[in-house]
């Protein structure tokens, strides 16, 4: 099974043998590469009812419910590990989800778009909202809620009391880029970050 | 759907298990012997005998989940799920279902004739515990020769049976499938049985719980008892949808007969009631439901954790009988304990009857789930 990029990007990141919550799993593939390839257990989180199908045809555990109201169900340090993959700028309460995600285990792995990539900013000097690969949205009809960049997004991550462990930013076509933070915010299309509590 | 598509035509079979030298005994202490077990069974037990599903069935139900009596215009009770291509597809399951202890549709209950006195048990049959039901389908699954379930499968009272088992003996089951069920009842649902019950024991008609002595029978009780619980098992919108205000004749005829059509059904359901069913087993039946509590005991969890039991639960968002958080709270439960388990909040508008309803998003998530584990067999 090949997986999305990213995604096997955040299965590389995860230890064998860990416990895995991921949220916003879709149809389970994280979870069942992850169960298949490096001995993981765990749960995925979902609310779209046909993903939620596919992932259950899979054998992968899924619990039906709305990430920003009912995280509470799951225990403190649970978890080895929390994956939320571009989907905390879909979410009412992202910083509510990102406390609850640390509480839940003591590493969170994230990945977000980065509304700061530099044709994004090209098209909003033109006076248009951005459209891209990574957000293929006209701006009345997104799943997105929240629009933030790279910097943005560090800064709520100390807010809510996370650190930064690593990051990885992302070309738009989902390579790995070497770059510093201040490059990335400009150069990278998304990000993938490893979070620990502060 | 013609019964052509279904399982056809079936017959309910009844088993005798325990005698007086090994008799059931209940979890209160108190033993019975014999017990008749009124049971069906669907489709054909494979050679490894590893496709066998155990049906529970809820408070009213009975072993006719599926298929046709001879002569019978109504399938079983849950027809629309189990036959041949149906979410438990019966090409290639085993599927079990027995009336539960304490039921009147076959099996031993309190009014069933006590061997001892020659007489019905009454008020003199034992009090049951959700245990008690799991302990004589386990020992009906001894009589038919199956040793390990591919799945224990639930709603309601079913589900609680289910779920009853998998806490206790995770080691019959791969999966347990519980919909729509509690792991403790609310102070309202309580008090729902408890109007039920006091509608039955108040019938002057109940005798005591003598009433097949007696030759009487508390049939207005019985009958208040199933309306009231009715309403509980459908939606306010299902409700308005069915009947709105429509007058039950073509004009309203004011006054304090059946004018709605509403009332009329309810009556209707309160008298078909009473040629199926026996107050005295509803009134066991509903006690067992009331101090039903799992999880207050210690290391409850601990036996499904270590035997890898996997469990489904499904809700159904327009159940106000037992509520999405009932099961929330089972999920919560068996999560904590690192319980493998998968949860639908379905939406429905059926209320708390949905899990007898053909709603695909239900039917296709049971077909998943069962796919599945069939595949895993292989």
């Amino acid at each position: 099974m090949t997986l999305r990029s990213d995604l096997a990007l955040v299965a590389h990141l995860v230890t064998p043998g860990s416990r895995v919550l991921d949220l916003g799993c879709g149809t389970g593939t994280l979870l069942g590469h992850l169960a298949a390839e490096k001995g993981c257990s765990g749960t995925g989180v979902e609310i779209d009812g046909d993903a939620v199908l596919v992932a259950i045809r899979s054998g992968v555990s899924v619990i039906e419910l709305d990430m920003d109201h009912q995280l509470s169900e799951f225990a403190d340090h649970s978890y080895d590990v929390v994956v939320l993959s571009r989907t905390l700028q879909t979410l009412h309460r992202p910083h509510v989800v990102l406390e609850e995600m640390i509480r839940i285990a003591p590493r969170v792995i994230l990945s977000m778009p980065n509304f700061g990539y530099w044709r994004n900013r090209v098209r909003l000097a033109r006076g248009r909202m951005p459209m891209s690969k990574e957000m293929p949205y006209d701006w009345y009809d997104t799943p997105n809620l929240h629009h933030a960049t790279l910097l943005d997004l560090e800064d709520l991550f100390r807010t809510a009391g996370l650190v930064v462990l690593e990051r990885i930013p992302l070309s738009v076509d989902g390579q790995p880029l070497r770059l510093t933070r201040g490059l990335a915010t400009w150069a990278a299309g998304s990000a993938v970050y490893v979070l620990g509590g502060a | 759907m013609t019964s052509s598509d279904g399982v056809g035509i079936v017959e309910t079979r009844t088993a005798t298990l325990f005698d007086p030298a090994h008799p059931l005994e209940l979890t209160r202490g108190a033993t019975l012997a014999p017990v008749e077990v009124a049971y069906e069974t669907y489709g054909t037990l494979s050679p490894a005998r590893d496709n066998a599903v155990f049906i529970c069935h809820a408070l009213t139900g009975d072993a006719h989940a599926a298929g046709y009596h001879a002569g019978a215009d109504r399938p079983g009770w849950w027809d629309n799920l189990i036959g041949p291509g149906r979410p438990l597809d019966t090409n290639r399951l085993y599927v079990v279902c027995a009336n539960l202890l304490g039921g009147c549709q076959g099996t031993t209950g309190p009014s069933s004739i006590d061997p001892v006195t020659g007489r019905a048990y009454g008020l003199d049959f034992p009090l049951l515990d959700m245990g008690d039901f799991v302990t004589v389908h386990r020992a009906l699954l001894a009589h038919l020769g199956i040793e390990k379930l591919l799945a224990a499968f639930g709603g309601s009272l079913g589900g609680m049976q289910v779920l009853e088992w998998a806490l206790t003996h995770p080691e019959d089951l791969r999966h347990a499938v519980v919909i729509a069920a509690s792991s403790r009842l609310s102070a309202q649902n309580i008090a729902f049985n408890a109007v039920a019950r006091e509608a039955i024991t108040r019938d002057p008609g109940f005798s005591g719980g003598q009433y097949v002595a007696e030759g009487t029978l508390p049939d207005r009780g019985l009958s208040i008892a199933r309306m009231m619980a009715h309403i509980t098992y459908l939606s306010e919108e299902a409700m308005a949808d069915k009947f709105g205000r429509a007058p039950q004749q073509a004009e309203s005829s004011p006054g304090f007969g059946a004018d709605f059509a509403v009332e009329s059904y309810l009556r209707h359901q309160g008298e078909a009631f009473l040629e199926r069913f026996d107050a005295l087993s509803y009134l066991y039946l509903t006690r067992v439901m009331d101090y039903y509590d799992p999880f207050s005991r210690d290391h409850a969890t601990d036996a499904a954790a270590a035997a890898g039991v996997r469990f489904l639960l499904a809700s159904f968002t327009s159940d106000w009988r037992f509520s999405s958080l009932h099961s929330r709270r089972i999920v919560r439960h068996l999560e904590h304990a690192r319980i493998p388990v998968t949860y639908r909040d379905l939406e429905t508008a059926g209320g708390h009857d949905s899990f007898l309803l053909e709603i695909e998003p239900y039917h296709e998530t049971i077909r998943a789930y069962l796919d599945r584990a069939l595949e895993e067999l292989r």
